[in-house]
């Protein structure tokens, strides 16, 4: 059994809406080789179990663990590929070093958002196939019902669904990984067009291309390969109600299981007294408020004050998606959970330039899988 | 069945129930289109195809050449950026004899997919090795002509239809 885990090394590529002068295996290849340098690690030599996570209908190709070896330095040695978020694959990645079978693993999630054409029919075939599918509607309705019944249940405004997006998308301005970075005012977002009322579009973050790679390695060897290692004290997930019949629609259960999980096994009691600041799910502005509840670091309700006061803007108490999250950075399909943990990385060891939160000393990192689903991650990350 | 159980209990269903609407049936199909960026290494291995030229790359580090080019060796993991042609001609390493379409179809005279160990063409790939070969389909040959080991060159298409695809080469042929 190794006790504590550290991130050790990271990498990215990408991080823009489009990149056409590489194919997904060289985007994937440049985080790699950053990651490796960054680690001090070889691959072929050093690293003894690769995780990614990918989904095959985003993909193009049926059973993608078949596409990732190469790129990752990884052939002829254990990998798997999770369809699941990012941060599930580095529970995953997590587990296998805490159980003690490995002592450094990789684990990589990419986004080639732009060369998917048809998006919104894939996502479509999220949907229940026999009771919801044959209905014909834009998967974004989920998101609009979700927010429309938090907003009744809550008494969260619209303004303050629209806050999120004008804070992340500023927050993104001194981000130089961000490709949506704007200086909007609540006026700009509440006046864009409808999505899925009382979503807007410019509550929505938009894709973007990149990858991320992560080394893990156990403390005896986090001692020899990292000056700053990031220690995971904690990782948890959970998937709710699949059923759009009968979920919670106003708040997010699994995901107050996940961040149990993971607090339990940080030790943390009084989330929003113990962390600094939170890279959490942003995918739709209101979800940032939903979440900031559901992960304990406020009341329901109370959420959108927060926002309103400033106790979440860079200088605020508590600081949340300084990096500009999937609004401001892009929405990076299953890789968003590591652009979360890139950005917690980067803080925790003083290397988020402009964008650097001053004492950051305990990060939270949560993601969630899009629309339909109910399936969240949560992670507990220090220096 | 055990030996209990003669016959499964209800009524199984038959062709007519569907045409009679009898069961709920949903149809669906996925619109999934995608544009791959082909990238460095596909992008001048199709190019290549195009001018009838079959690419691969050499590692420079531990020496082996791959068909298609990739820009990192999957053996050492060092970047790769020696584009090397080889020839089209080269030995079929393996092959199979498939009486199945890629659609299901059951077929008599079969198709023939194979891995082709190219030969090299330049100095660099003299002192080199070529790992694998190229995935293709054989052609103008008795199937049971041929052989592990047998001889075979590229067919083309003629200039003027070639696209940057794999299809670019119709087939391999004997020699
Ligand atoms: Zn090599």
């Amino acid at each position: 059994m190794n006790e504590r885990v550290a991130i050790v090394g990271v990498g990215w590529s990408g991080f823009r809406p489009r990149t056409p002068e590489v194919s997904y295996k060289e985007l994937i290849y440049e985080a790699a080789v950053r990651a490796y340098a960054n680690a001090g690690v070889d691959p072929r030599a050093d690293v003894e179990s690769f995780v990614t996570v990918a989904e095959d209908f985003i993909e193009g190709t049926s059973i993608f663990d078949e596409y990732t070896p190469d790129q990752l330095g990884a052939a002829l040695k254990p990998v798997h590929t999770i369809t699941g978020d990012g941060l599930h694959g580095l529970a995953t990645a997590y587990m296998l070093i805490r159980s003690g079978y490995c002592d450094v693993v990789a684990v990589e999630g990419h986004s080639k958002a732009s060369n998917i054409l048809t998006h919104p029919n894939i996502v479509a075939y999220a949907q229940d196939p026999v009771l919801n599918r044959p209905l014909r509607l834009n998967t974004h309705f989920v998101a609009g019902m979700e927010m429309h019944r938090y907003l009744f249940e809550t008494d969260t405004t619209q303004e303050q669904c629209a806050l999120v997006a004008v804070k992340n998308r500023r927050n993104a301005l001194k981000n130089p990984l961000a490709s949506y970075a704007a200086d909007l005012t609540l006026e700009d977002v509440l006046n864009g067009a409808p999505l899925a009322w009382p979503l807007g579009v410019r509550e929505t973050a938009e894709h973007s291309d990149g990858a991320v790679v992560m080394v893990l390695a156990s403390e005896k060897k986090a001692e020899l390969l990292a000056e700053k290692p990031v220690w995971i004290r904690g990782i948890g997930w959970c998937n709710g109600s699949p059923s759009l019949e009968s979920r919670e629609w106003g708040s997010v259960p699994y995901l107050q299981q996940a961040a149990q999980m993971a607090y339990q096994q940080a030790g943390i009691r009084n989330p929003w007294n113990e962390i600094d600041f939170a890279e959490i799910d942003d995918t739709y502005a209101y979800k940032e408020l939903q979440a900031m509840e559901s992960l304990g670091l406020c009341d329901a309700g109370q959420a959108g004050a927060l926002v309103e006061e400033g106790a979440t803007e860079m200088d605020g108490e508590l600081p949340v998606n300084s990096s500009g999250g999937s609004l401001g950075v892009g929405y990076m399909l299953e890789a968003t959970g590591l652009m979360r943990a890139l950005e917690a990385v980067l803080q925790l060891r003083g290397e988020a330039g402009q964008h650097q939160i001053e004492d950051a000393g305990i990060g939270l990192v949560q993601s969630w899988r899009g629309v339909p689903t109910t399936s969240g991650a949560v992670a507990v990350l220090s220096n | 069945m055990t030996a209990r159980i003669k016959n499964f209990p209800g009524v199984s269903l038959s062709e007519k129930d569907f045409e009679e609407g009898k069961i709920l049936f949903v149809h669906d199909e996925l619109k999934a289109d995608y544009a791959w960026d082909t990238g460095i290494g596909i992008g001048a291995y199709l190019a290549g195809l195009k001018r009838g030229v079959i690419l691969g790359v050499r590692c420079g580090h531990c020496r082996k050449i791959v068909v298609p080019p990739r820009t990192v060796c999957e053996w050492c993991f060092h970047p790769m950026d020696e584009y090397v042609p080889v020839k089209d001609t080269g030995m079929v390493n393996t092959f199979s004899l498939c009486y199945v379409t890629w659609d299901v179809k059951r077929i008599t005279e079969p198709e023939i997919p194979a891995v082709i160990a190219l030969d090299g063409a330049s100095a660099l790939s003299e002192t080199s090795v070529i790992m694998g070969g190229i995935m293709h389909k054989l052609g103008e040959v008795e199937p049971k002509q041929v052989k592990i080991g047998t001889r075979v060159q590229a067919v083309w298409k003629p200039e003027s239809e070639r696209e940057g695809a794999i299809t670019d080469i119709l087939y391999f042929k004997p020699i």
